[in-house]
């Protein structure tokens, strides 16, 4: 009677298990396996390398160059984007006119997918036929007109500025609930104690903000880091390799090159790499809240 | 001494700007979804010459190509079912796990938990490759069914995350009642706790429904048959073999971005909810 209890509690979690394990831990393990190999993915036979994929990883200049361009993009979001968001938070976290319809706008580009968001900019940045250079003809500025996403100097700027504008409303939104939770009466005192706006957001806001800073600081890296549906939209990782970026490379090695071992272990030097600065900024973060 | 004065003309100043950074963020919001409208209205002559927002007359018969021609119809009702089947699995599944996890006894409960856990936290970039080497192995690449199983495993350590502390949470009397009136485990999760769970749900239908309908890289990779394909990935393949017809593309952009816009605006309140947690998981 208590044995067959017992495993019927098994059978609520047997579907999500049995899930889990066959699409999560199969592959999570075979990522390591296949690491060590050479392989087409379609011959039966594998060829043992050892660690040589990931020595020929090492010496993969175009590897480390999308790890530069997707890091590049990275500090735009985290600069740029997330300025930008809390900015914007700070200005609606007070009794404004409009402050739901701005909610509402402004978690637009990110509910889009990433492939209807780059296919629609890519056509604003036409270099013949699109909208923004021929605004800047009509203003009289038709020198600074160019092929946006194809001209080597401004492709990745221009993709890391529309990744932000896609981006910055999450951002928004957890800054927000943030701002929300501080007391108002930690403002009222300091008013009291003679603090003007700027001090006391300065002394109040600042400081109690700053776990929430850490939290999208974190979520930001991780997820730029890995973005790369977007650039498939805009660029398709070129002109040449001047917007490819690491997932991008990883599709490429297992769809272009069919090698599968390699991609398997670029996909685990960047996992490392992902972990590695994640822990970082925690523990950097700890040490912040502790001062 | 200052006066009263300058600080009303200080604290004017200071909203307009607020003001005026909101609004003009808000229009780079909007606008580009209303250029997208407007270039689907158009012709492919009139596209890359009239550069106003309004189109010389509104070419509806754009959308009906698309649909029919472009194969957009197809595409989006494979993206519908591709939502529904795999936002109805996740519930069941995630929901059932959840409850055993949140009251019922076995020996590793914790363990399989916090391995769930475990799998939000850790990043797996290119986990994509050995799913394809798996769905291949079953023989489920190139089938719907395959890529429904791959996307629920996708949201399930989500979902049961947020399912099982909303359980947690919820008044232990109302199962105690119905387990005394004779009703099974099955019972009590079916008839109570689903019930009692509607917000939470809506939640998990809501993030997952996004999750599944702007989904990529899978789809690309698992689907060789253009029929099985949802419209993330028909999009790519279309604007790569129609490259000129931007009419059109515009127009499947516009069936595929508006059942989202729809479904944000009516769920916008659940929306917000799961970021906020999402962050706090995180």
């Amino acid at each position: 009677m208590k044995l067959k209890s017992t495993l019927e509690n098994y059978l609520f979690v047997l579907p999500a298990v049995a899930i889990f394990a066959i699409f999560y831990i199969i592959p999570f393990i075979w990522v390591f396996q296949l690491g060590l190999y050479e392989w087409d993915g379609i011959l039966p036979t594998k060829t043992f390398v050892g660690l040589g994929n990931f020595r020929e990883i090492m010496q993969d200049k175009i590897w480390w160059q999308s790890m530069l361009n997707a890091g590049y993009i990275t500090m735009i979001a985290l600069t740029f984007q997330n300025a930008l968001a809390f900015l914007l938070a700070w200005a609606c976290d007070r009794e404004i006119r409009l402050k739901n319809f701005y909610r509402m706008v402004f978690f637009i580009p990110p509910v889009l997918s990433e492939v209807v968001v780059g296919l629609v900019w890519q056509w604003i940045l036409d270099g013949n036929y699109g909208l923004l250079n021929n605004w800047l003809i009509q203003l009289g500025f038709p020198n600074l007109a160019r092929n946006w996403l194809s001209d080597p100097k401004t492709a990745l700027t221009t993709v890391a500025i529309i990744h932000s504008w896609k981006g910055f409303g999450w951002g928004f939104l957890i800054f927000l609930a943030g701002l929300q939770t501080i007391p108002k009466e930690l403002y009222e005192s300091a008013r009291v104690d003679g603090a003007n706006a700027w001090q006391s957001f300065r002394k109040v806001t600042i400081p109690l903000m700053i776990p929430v800073a850490v939290l999208v600081g974190i979520l930001t890296i991780l997820g730029t880091m890995q973005a790369f549906v977007l650039i498939i939209a805009m660029t398709g990782g070129g002109p040449a390799y001047h917007t490819q970026v690491p997932v991008l490379r990883i599709l490429a090695s297992m769809r272009g090159s069919s090698r599968f071992g390699y991609a398997c272990a670029q996909g685990i030097s960047f996992g490392v790499i992902l972990i590695v600065i994640s822990f970082i900024q925690y523990r950097f973060s700890r040490k912040a809240r502790q001062a | 001494m200052k006066t009263s004065a300058y600080y009303k003309t200080k604290k004017f100043t200071v909203n307009t700007m607020i003001h005026l950074l909101l609004l003009v963020v808000a229009a780079s919001c909007l606008f580009p979804l209303l250029w997208m409208v407007s270039s689907s209205l158009k012709t492919q002559e009139e596209i890359f010459r009239n550069m106003s927002l309004l189109p010389a007359k509104l070419h509806f018969e754009n959308y009906y190509h698309a649909w029919m021609e472009g194969g957009f119809g197809r595409y989006f009702l494979n993206s519908i079912f591709y939502t529904a089947s795999v936002v109805i699995g996740i519930i069941i599944v995630s929901s059932l796990a959840a409850y055993g996890f949140s009251r019922l006894k076995f020996r590793g409960s914790n363990l399989l938990f916090y391995m769930f856990m475990a799998a939000m936290m850790i990043p797996i970039p290119g986990s994509f490759v050995p799913l394809y080497i798996l769905l291949n192995k079953l023989h489920l690449r190139n089938t719907a069914f395959g890529y429904i199983l791959a996307m629920i495993n996708v949201g399930l350590s989500t979902s049961i995350f947020m399912l099982k502390t909303f359980f947690d949470k919820m008044p232990k009397e109302l199962e105690d009642a119905a387990r005394i009136d004779g009703c099974s485990k099955l019972g009590i999760w079916r008839h109570v706790a689903l019930p009692l769970s509607g917000p939470v749900l809506a939640v998990v239908v809501v993030f997952n429904a996004l999750n599944v309908w702007n989904e990529y890289v899978l789809a690309l990779i698992i689907f060789d048959s253009k029929h099985l394909m949802p419209l993330q990935v028909a999009l790519t393949t279309f604007q790569g073999e129609f490259i000129t017809r931007y009419p059109l593309l515009m127009a499947g952009l516009t069936i595929t971005a508006i059942p989202i816009i729809i479904i944000y605006l009516l769920m916008q309140k659940y929306i917000v909810k799961g970021v906020t947690a999402g962050a706090v998981v995180g």
